[in-house]
């Protein structure tokens, strides 16, 4: 869809780099969640709102390397520990927010130059 | 209205009972050719007329060509034949793809270039992925194709045995599909191919039968053999390496899935795709004449029969590897599709239009408005190439209300004069 608003290929990628970093967060740990769009002619904006664990400790979930996945997930090849420094490397604005047993908010800008 | 539905990039329209191919989407992969049973969409290919401007010319058939004929036309004869049709003389092509071949394992050995490599050697694949998966260009590995291998080699051998000049030259090149026509006339990477135009194989076919049926008097033939002879079908380029990661994919609905699955970061572990565009590979081109599976019987025979004895020394072309002989230099540039607008704000109201229109089509796919999807067709609409009365469908309702206005009108006007002219006093 954003390669038909003829953004930059690269930019694509990113989004969808972040996009899906993002995403497997949600279905790894999350109950529900709204993962939001916003496209304007200088950003492209994802917004994603989680119920769910949350995180306790922020700056240590963004360290590489570190991950609270199960001995299931890394079966199936992930929780690396990338995913949320992906998501940072990837963006130009990273916004995380998080309340234990409640959720996870993340508010991912990418700039379209 | 064939074409249209068989385009696999959705590049085809239908207008004015004419069919028109969206240049930007094109990928010249052939299956429009294929459908039409008018004959209607021809590939651009070279004709013997153009063969008189040189002095001395050189058919490279295709390995795919050794296919064609009988399962026990030996590749050899079909050189010698061709040699009766026009050519002054005709140069094996397998044995430039088992070098090529080689070529490849040196690179998967030394390089650190991404994973997987992905062969350069279908044009319509390059297209392909110049169109849609401009971040896999990079996977795409920087090797010469066999057919421009073998035409500068032949193209230096007869300059040195005959002391005449390139442009005198003239080497052409037997082609199972128009795809390659167009890597000729636009080679990915460089300005000029070495090859100086392409024949169909399907066009000197007849020609190359009726020689083949009448004695040949007892020519020598050259021993054709190797590897190379089994890159026509899928797989065969996989065959010639040490691949214990490699896969072969035929047919581009498969092929874009495994396009996607790279471009999502899976398949790391796999070192070598080959990818054809063709759904039999090569033998199942376009422009081919034997049915694909049994010409794919005859592959897998010659490479039983003749595939065991290389026909290049090891060494030699790993040395030539490491000149640079067979490394293309330079990038493919992506060519992405024609967004909805050059500016990104006005691209935006146009996708909201778009997705607006959408919703008022009956989402059928008919194709009577000419393009092969209602969405293709929402987003013709918002590029000002169609309106949206194409629609049948559309067009019908409004004529529906239409009438239905035009008899209320008419029966309110009519019993009104009828009104005035009533009881009928005049009547005779």
């Amino acid at each position: 869809m954003l390669k038909e608003l003829g953004i930059d290929p690269a930019i694509v990628r990113r989004v969808a780099i972040a996009t899906y970093e993002a995403e497997m967060n949600v279905v790894m740990y999350a109950e529900e969640a709204t993962l939001t769009l916003e496209v304007t002619p200088r950003t492209i904006k994802i917004l994603v709102n989680d119920r769910g664990p949350g995180i306790p400790d922020i700056d240590l979930a963004m360290q590489e390397g570190y991950s609270t996945a199960t001995p299931e997930m890394r079966e199936m090849g992930f929780g690396a520990g990338m995913g949320l420094p992906n998501i940072r490397r990837n963006s130009d604005d990273f916004r995380i927010s998080s309340a234990v047993g409640e959720g996870t908010r993340l508010e991912i800008t990418i700039n379209i130059n | 209205m064939g074409c249209m539905r068989v385009c696999p990039t959705q590049a085809i329209r239908v207008r004015n009972r004419k069919a028109a191919i969206l240049k930007d989407r094109c990928i010249d992969c052939g299956e429009c050719v294929r459908v039409c049973s008018n004959h209607a969409i021809v590939p651009l290919t070279s004709s013997f007329s153009d063969l008189s401007r040189f002095k001395y010319t050189v058919a490279l058939p295709s390995p795919v060509f050794y296919s064609q004929f009988g399962k026990d036309v030996r590749p050899g004869a079909i050189l010698n034949a061709l040699k009766k049709v026009g050519f002054d003389d005709a140069y094996d092509v397998a044995c430039a793809s088992e070098s090529v071949s080689i070529a490849i394992q040196e690179y998967l050995d030394s390089n650190d270039a991404p994973r997987p490599l992905i062969s350069p050697f279908c044009p319509a694949i390059v297209r392909l992925i110049q169109i849609r998966y401009p971040n896999l260009l990079e996977n795409l590995i920087p090797i010469e194709s066999p057919m421009e291998i073998a035409a500068r080699e032949v193209k230096r051998l007869k300059m040195n045995e005959l002391g005449l000049r390139d442009h005198e030259i003239g080497v052409i090149y037997l082609t199972p599909c128009p795809a390659k026509m167009i890597s000729l006339k636009q080679p990915p990477r460089k300005k000029h191919s070495f090859l100086d135009g392409m024949i169909a194989i399907s066009e000197i076919y007849p020609t190359l039968l009726q020689i083949l049926s009448q004695p040949n008097g007892g020519d020598t033939e050259q021993e054709i053999r190797g590897l190379g002879l089994g890159w026509p079908i899928i797989g065969g380029q996989v065959l010639c390496l040490k691949a214990e990661d490699c896969l072969a994919i035929a047919g581009l609905t498969d092929v874009m899935r495994v396009l996607d699955d790279i471009e999502n970061g899976k398949l790391k572990d796999v070192q070598y795709v080959e990818c054809h565009s063709c759904p039999t590979a090569c033998v199942g081109g376009s422009l081919t004449v034997e049915n694909p599976y049994i010409a794919r019987g005859r592959v897998l025979r010659m490479v039983q029969i003749y595939g065991s004895v290389p026909c290049q020394d090891r060494q030699k072309i790993r040395d030539l590897y490491e000149k640079k002989f067979f490394s293309l230099v330079g990038s493919i540039a992506p060519s992405p599709v024609q967004p909805l607008d050059d500016e990104i704000s006005k691209a935006i109201q146009k996708m909201h239009q778009k997705h607006q229109i959408h919703e008022m089509l009956p989402k059928i796919d008919c194709g009577g408005c000419g393009a092969p999807t209602c969405l293709t067709f929402a987003e013709d609409v918002v590029k000002g190439q169609a309106t949206v009365d194409d629609c049948v469908f559309l067009a019908m309702k409004a004529f529906e209300t239409l009438s239905c206005n035009l008899m209320e009108t008419v029966l309110k006007h009519s019993r009104k004069i009828r009104g005035n002219v009533e009881p009928s006093d005049h009547e005779t």
